[in-house]
């Protein structure tokens, strides 16, 4: 059984429950001066959210290669 | 409820009869008009009839329109013509070997009748913290949504079974999710393709009779991505078909561009007794396949296991993201 790639299953699964809540929590609620424009607002938070996409790819990468080369190693 | 329970048997036995009774009759005609591919993982110079994606078409086409007789919501009817759709797509790339780029664009399309007919709700539904409401973004997610489910599908279709097997195992927990949010039109909505694809998969498991060939395997993802978006359970369908969508993250992230995946080098290949191992050349992708076998060579049928339990977990994690939907903290 590989249980490694059931772990990074499993890590996919709760980097998606801690990012779907920071969108929710953080990002979503997210307001500045009355006299800002909402499309700023709107384009800061595809911002954010576009760089917590960038941390979730980033460490699944490094999960990956990290699982590949002990599935070689071993 | 009653009318419910009724509309669930006919749409299931509708799908599954369908496509069981048909594709004997589709296999022949393929045979006879000498369309056939080889199959690459088998010793000798074995042809597989392709595409099945006829089959497939005709059984999800004639269940849903069955349950839009029961349930005429514009849901439904956004789920018909974007599977359409997303079979023609298919059966372009079946016929034509087109690019890289051609079917993300086409399936993107693909998206047209859910955005008309308005059958989305604007809000993302995560566990545990509830909702956020993102009007313009959303947009976005839907035209996006139906080219990444089609070639989440289509790419993982590299072995006897697996794209059908996952697409079964996986629309069965999305009607399992759907049922438990009480969502329960489209719910028999995914029954139907949960039952078509298990249809399908009686023939394509290993050894296989048929490949579904991209315009079953588009159309399969099409059709579950439309669900997923028409039923508001994007994030629980993502979980789902979590090894399939492992298995483009880990070519993207290897191949570092959208390619068509005929162009690429093959990240396995053979050992004397035909099983399948990993390749030593380190330019090629790493895939869920070339992972699964890293550490010794496997069968075709062990991996096609292999991959149907990851998938069997991500479906079990769907169903307790369902019910985490529930909760709020």
């Amino acid at each position: 059984m590989n249980v490694q790639i059931y772990s990074f299953i499993f890590a996919m699964w709760v980097l998606m429950l801690i990012g779907g809540g920071l969108v929710v929590v953080f990002i979503g609620p997210l307001t500045f001066a009355p006299d800002i424009e909402p499309t700023i607002t709107s384009g800061v938070k595809v911002i954010f959210t576009l760089l917590l996409i960038f941390i979730w790819i980033f460490t699944l990468t490094k999960i990956k290669n990290w699982i590949f080369k002990s599935q070689i190693k071993s | 409820m009653e009318e419910k329970i009724i509309a669930a048997i006919i749409v299931s036995a509708i799908a599954f009869f369908a496509i069981y009774a048909f594709t004997p009759i589709l296999i022949k005609f393929l045979q006879k008009r000498n369309l056939m591919v080889k199959d690459v993982n088998k010793p000798g110079n074995v042809m597989i009839p392709r595409p099945g994606g006829i089959s497939i078409l005709i059984g999800i086409v004639a269940s849903e329109i069955t349950l839009y007789f029961f349930f005429p919501i514009s849901e439904i009817l956004a789920i018909i013509i974007t599977s359409i759709l997303g079979f023609s797509v298919g059966i372009v790339d079946d016929r034509k070997t087109m690019g890289g780029w051609f079917k993300p664009l086409a399936l993107a399309f693909c998206a047209a009748p859910i955005l008309l007919l308005g059958a989305y709700d604007s809000n993302l539904d995560f566990p545990l913290f509830g909702s956020v409401k993102i009007p313009s973004l959303y947009l976005a997610l839907v035209v996006f949504m139906i080219p990444i489910t089609g070639n989440t599908i289509n790419s993982i279709d590299v072995l006897n079974g697996v794209a059908s097997g996952v697409t079964t195992i996986a629309s069965f927990a999305l009607a399992i999710s759907l049922f438990i949010l009480q969502n329960y039109e489209i719910g028999l909505a995914c029954l139907g393709l949960a039952f078509a694809s298990l249809a399908f998969y009686k023939y394509h498991k290993f050894p296989s009779r048929i490949f579904p060939g991209d315009s079953g395997s588009v159309m399969f993802g099409a059709t579950y991505g439309v669900i997923a978006i028409v039923g508001g359970v994007e994030v629980i369908a993502a979980i789902a078909i979590l090894p399939a969508i492992i298995n483009s993250f880990l070519f993207l992230s290897s191949v570092k561009k959208i390619v068509e995946h005929r162009e690429i080098k093959n990240p396995t290949s053979h050992t004397d007794d035909f099983k399948l191992k990993s390749t030593d050349d380190n330019h090629a992708p790493i895939t869920l396949v070339r992972l699964l076998i890293a550490k010794k060579p496997l069968s075709e049928k062990q991996i096609c296991n292999e991959v149907l339990k990851l998938t069997t977990f991500s479906g079990v994690l769907a169903v307790i993201t369902a019910f985490m939907m529930g909760v709020k903290i």
